[in-house]
């Protein structure tokens, strides 16, 4: 149970059933007034916004969100499947719900999927995850090494600004939270 | 926080610090050569003013003080003429982007004052300051430009709400949204221009104000609004200690009714009031003038250390 006082941005609360997001927030009191919380929330299912206002009299309860590890097995008409490796049982994500995840995600890679009461909102990868280079510029053996970057393809068709020496069939280290590459992987 | 980000953060206020308390000091002369008396009362109290919607920090079986207004007005009764003080008030859970919990406000008191006397002297005030920090008569908060040459704007509230929000002041009283019309329709209009001073507030939100004697559904109080920030608020001093006693009986019982603490009644300042003579005092808060006065966005980029730093 939250109480008005409580409130803050990213904190998740359920209204009506419905589990919201608080994507912005602002304390005001007007003079001899009471205070008053106001708040722009985003429902977490349906993705709409709106803003609210609340007194410190309001109470919420907690967004009733619980995180599961799951496996991601494959992608079929813009459905994305997940398996529960201890009781076997998939669901299925929207690419809107997996949203940038998409990029970085290959088969049987392990993500936390967050549900609502039984139903899937979205996906966390690990921070970090290990790409192959499937398409690159040749570089040049000799070339010195500068801070330069190239555009290269990895094996999940998402493109990412690289290092000139990182070479086809490499793998390389990308922060899933930026979407920017990290390090070369020696294999 | 690494030391190091903390020296850099702190570093970066110097400018404003600097210019806060080159506004403190004018603000001091402004009052001196008025000939005010600076005081300074207790801030930690027995009995801090029972107010619906203010809520004091305890210290021991006493309390920080919320203003000082119960103190100073204890010297008005007594036969001080005027006198101000700059002090540190404490309210608790107020944070926000306007709102400190420990925050510094000036107040002034003034016998044979009345709203109108206030109204040119909170004129005279800033501007003094604003000539004494950059010899200007407008100041520039978040891109507005603020004329400070008087006389600013007047409106009665009741104007405000038929002037910038939906419905009258007596409907929002009546559907109670007159806080939620205050703050997310009317307070966000005062910004460009001149400063404005709000009046004839309903005598309900005026818990210390004198009822207008035509209008006695309303108080003779009044709201300084700057740059979109709410900056003082001003009243006719009640003389009434039946009325006082009253009022904070009211307040005590909606306290009690919503769980909240319930502060014993201010006995000495009660009885001092058969001695009040007319009068008329003004509370200002000195972070947000200091926020107009250095064009900060947030009163935490006017104070050296906000709490979450401590």
């Amino acid at each position: 149970m939250y109480q008005a006082s409580d409130l803050k941005k990213n904190l998740r609360i359920k209204m009506d059933n419905e589990p919201f997001i608080i994507t912005e927030f602002n304390f005001v009191k007007p003079g001899k007034g009471q205070a008053l919380y106001r708040c722009k929330l985003k429902n977490m299912i349906t993705g709409s916004q709106f803003e609210r206002t609340f007194r410190s009299a309001d109470n919420f309860e907690s967004a009733d969100l619980q995180e599961k590890k799951m496996q991601y097995l494959y992608q079929e008409e813009g459905k994305y499947c997940f398996m529960d490796n201890v009781s076997f049982e998939q669901v299925f994500l929207t690419a809107e719900q997996v949203g940038d995840a998409k990029n970085f995600m290959i088969d049987n890679i392990e993500a936390s999927v967050l549900f609502f009461e039984d139903r899937p909102l979205g996906i966390t990868l690990p921070n970090f995850v290990d790409l192959v280079v499937t398409e690159a510029d040749p570089w040049a053996k000799g070339d010195s090494v500068t801070g330069n970057t190239k555009p290269v393809t990895v094996q999940t068709g998402y493109m990412i600004l690289v290092p000139t020496f990182i070479e086809e069939g490499e793998k390389i280290r990308v922060d899933t939270r930026t979407g920017e590459y990290l390090t070369r992987v020696k294999q | 926080m690494e030391s190091i980000d903390e020296s850099w953060q702190l570093a970066k206020k110097q400018g404003a610090l600097r210019r806060r308390a080159m506004m403190i000091r004018a603000i001091r002369r402004f009052f001196c050569e008025r000939d005010y008396l600076e005081v300074e009362t207790p801030v930690r109290i027995p009995a801090p003013a029972p107010e619906e919607h203010i809520d004091a920090v305890p210290s021991g079986a006493w309390f920080l003080q919320t203003s000082p207004e119960l103190c100073m007005k204890r010297l008005v009764a007594a036969g001080y003429l005027r006198i101000f003080q700059i002090s540190k008030c404490f309210r608790a859970g107020e944070r926000g982007r306007l709102h400190l919990p420990e925050f510094t406000m000036l107040e002034w008191y003034c016998r044979e004052g009345n709203c109108e006397t206030l109204m040119q002297e909170c004129e005279d005030l800033i501007l003094w300051v604003a000539q004494a920090l950059d010899g200007a008569d407008v100041l520039v908060y978040q891109g507005m430009t603020i004329t400070l040459k008087p006389p600013w704007e007047r409106i009665a509230v009741s104007d405000a709400f038929a002037r910038y929000a939906p419905l009258s002041m007596q409907e929002a009283l009546d559907k109670d949204c007159f806080d939620e019309i205050m703050a997310c329709e009317i307070e966000p209009s005062f910004g460009d221009g001149r400063p404005v001073f709000l009046y004839d507030f309903p005598v309900a939100r005026g818990a210390l104000a004198r009822a207008k004697k035509l209008d006695p559904d309303l108080a003779e109080r009044f709201e300084l609004y700057m740059g979109g920030l709410e900056l003082a608020n001003a009243f006719s001093e009640l003389t009434d200690e039946k009325e006082q006693r009253s009022r904070f009986g009211k307040a005590q019982h909606i306290r009690r009714a919503a769980g909240k603490a319930v502060y014993p009644m201010p006995e000495p300042f009660l009885s001092s009031l058969r001695h009040m003579p007319e009068s008329a005092g003004i509370a200002l808060g000195v972070d947000r003038l200091a926020m107009l006065f250095t064009d900060s966005a947030s009163i935490d980029g006017i104070v050296a250390l906000p709490p979450e730093m401590l």
